[in-house]
């Protein structure tokens, strides 16, 4: 959805030390102008470097970092065409909401009175119409935000950097900054790079995702794609959750890989769609999400194939309940998860239990 | 039953350091010329004194004028040298504050003598110049105490935010950094005035002669007539450093209260 526009932001081979420390190990991409992308990771994996690198507030020790195809070595932050919502907002305590959200315009041509409009625009924009007399440091946490984020749209950058921005506020609150975050980057056009170890912001929020770990690109792709056919068993880990069996590869031909997998059997699998990674020394591996594989209750027939199980752990969410169970053939237990449906049991620990499976929801980690 | 050691330790121990300075006022309205108990009866003829003796007069508008240069001085090198330590990492950074600090812990009297031998070799005349010079060295490194906690209080992604929407370093530095740490500032010449004000061995070495109050009120010691108004003017002068630093206590809370940081413990 993205494809056919313009590259905003190109990272060439980019390094930066700190030190003997390798923050940034040659990261290449691109970012499309108009994206919503997302630098996702553990703490530690550079993604806050790299965002940083884009604002102009860490050089760079190799590489070229290209904003709307000019390279910005040495730019001072305050001649790059793009702004920052910070992680802890820094709003400027001593100044009101509308001395804080015009802060960028000091050196506006424009007359006051144009800018004191471009301010209520931008305050209405966020939904703080009304507050700009208010002062700053009187302000909730989400409201602050909302202030950051008028603050730096107002100047119409280019693009906006989110070092994560919704990290300080609680979970219902975040869950409706995501949506009005997406709306407003619908709305304003502008490229949104956003930063964010939460797994579930990233998908929710995204049009492609980087997965970053020890200062590399894992994988670049789109929420969907990460999530079906994660490249290796770490980015698996990291969006969501995978059961994991081990396995063994017995052939590879052009369309088909055939392998013999712990408790399954032998398979076919798609090697286009089902297959990833590249062949290591640690062997093969199975992976299957939580929700691909169900439990059967009596009376229910499996849509395609089925398994003996054991229950281990019964973990219940309202909505939906986690069973661990041990498939028949296997050694470790792996994770299903069912929703809750009225009038059906939650099971026991211990219960003997059919799971219905399907060779097409597998992928392969070679 | 337990002797409260510590209890009894605390109680002595501010007893001793106080009762001399409540003495003062008790024997500042005392109608006699002796500093004895029994009391003889209220007055406020010394009071009366300090306030039409014209040497004391003289001696008064020469202290605020060094103890006002001094805080000022004192309070710029101490705001660049707390900027400099808390914003910018450099190998020299240790040492050169240690030997900023330095004159907190070296003994007065030391400094004292090896300015005026540097004064005198150098030809520069004893003035109250030369006590300013003396006093900012003093009063420099409770300046840089004070307002690198204020400094460090300040969010730095504050000034990052204002790179970001346009500004340049002294742009930034006068519309963000400067305002957020004023409190700080101001509670730092508050204190750098207080000592200035009070202090008696550096005036005392490198004075020219022009009476300050320190100074003034040591010479007044010697003749005992005159003891019971050294004890009215002690009486102000505690009563403006308290002020003083209580407003400087103040401002320094109200400049953490501002930048939204929680209180660290202060200088006082």
């Amino acid at each position: 959805m993205t494809s056919g526009k313009p590259t905003m932001i190109e990272f060439q081979d980019v390094h930066k030390y700190y030190g003997d420390y390798h923050a940034l190990r040659g990261i290449s991409a691109t970012i499309k102008a108009g994206e919503f992308f997302s630098l996702l990771g553990p703490s530690g994996c550079g993604k806050t470097t790299l965002l940083r690198t884009i604002a102009g507030f860490e050089g760079i020790s190799s590489g070229v970092v290209l904003i709307d195809g000019k390279d910005v070595a040495g730019v001072p932050p305050n001649q790059r065409p793009t702004n920052m919502v910070f992680q802890s907002y820094a709003i400027f305590p001593h100044l009101t909401v509308a001395q804080n959200v015009g802060f960028g315009l000091r050196k506006d041509p424009r007359s006051a009175a144009d800018k004191a409009r471009a301010v209520d625009e931008a305050l209405a924009m966020v939904g703080l119409s009304g507050y700009g007399a208010r002062a700053a440091h009187a302000l909730s946490g989400g409201q602050r935000q909302r202030v950051a984020l008028a603050r730096a749209l107002i100047l119409k950058p280019k693009v906006l950097l989110l070092d994560e921005p919704l990290s300080a506020l609680d979970k219902k609150l975040r869950e409706n900054m995501q949506v009005e975050l997406i709306k407003l980057q619908r709305q304003v056009g502008i490229t949104f790079i956003l930063v964010t170890h939460d797994q579930e912001e990233a998908l929710v929020m995204s049009d492609r995702i980087a997965v970053m770990f020890e200062g590399q690109i894992a994988q670049l792709d789109s929420p969907e794609r990460l999530y079906r056919l994660p490249k290796t068993r770490a980015v698996a880990n990291f969006i969501g959750t995978m059961n994991f069996l081990s396995a063994q590869i017995l052939s590879e031909s052009a369309g088909t890989v055939e392998v013999e997998a712990q408790g399954f059997g032998r398979l076919q699998l798609d090697a286009e769609k089902q297959a990833t990674g590249t062949p290591s020394a640690n062997g093969a591996t199975i992976g299957f999400r939580p929700e691909t594989a169900t439990l059967l209750f009596d009376g229910q027939q499996a849509s395609d194939r089925e398994i003996m199980a054991t229950v281990e752990e019964v973990v219940y969410y309202g909505d939906m309940t986690y069973y661990d169970v041990l498939l028949d053939g296997t050694t470790a237990p792996v994770r299903l998860s069912m929703r809750n449906v009225f009038g059906r049991p939650v099971l026991d620990i211990g219960t003997r239990t059919r799971v219905g499976w399907s060779p097409g929801a597998l992928v392969l980690f070679r | 039953m337990k002797i409260p050691v510590l209890r009894i330790y605390t109680v002595g121990y501010l007893l001793f350091l106080y009762c001399p300075i409540v003495i003062l006022p008790i024997f500042a309205f005392n109608n006699s010329t002796a500093v004895a108990f029994p009391l003889q009866g209220f007055t406020t003829e010394w009071f009366s004194n300090v306030f039409h003796d014209a040497v004391l007069g003289h001696a008064l508008k020469n202290s605020l004028l060094v103890a006002t240069s001094t805080a000022v001085l004192a309070t710029v090198l101490g705001t660049l040298a707390a900027r400099a330590n808390t914003r910018y990492q450099f190998k020299a950074a240790g040492p050169l504050m240690a030997l900023i600090m330095l004159p907190m812990v070296l003994p007065e009297i030391i400094m004292a003598m090896a300015l005026l031998v540097v004064l005198l070799s150098v030809g520069i005349p004893l003035s109250l110049f030369t006590i300013v010079l003396g006093h900012v060295l003093v009063c420099t490194p409770v300046a840089v105490a004070s307002l690198t906690s204020a400094f460090q209080s300040l969010d730095k992604s504050l000034e990052e935010a204002a790179y970001d929407l346009g500004e340049g370093p002294f742009s930034t530095f006068r519309l963000i950094i400067l305002p957020l740490v004023m409190p700080g500032i101001i509670s730092a010449m508050l204190i750098c005035f207080t000592i200035s004000l009070d202090e008696f061995i550096v005036a005392n070495f490198l004075g020219s002669g022009e009476p300050l109050l320190s100074t003034f009120i040591y010479g007044q010691l010697r003749f005992p007539k005159n003891v019971p108004n050294i004890m009215a003017l002690g009486t102000i002068l505690v009563g403006v450093s308290i002020t003083l630093l209580a407003l400087a206590e103040f401002f320094r809370r109200r400049g953490i209260a501002r930048t939204g940081a929680k209180d660290s413990g202060g200088f006082l």
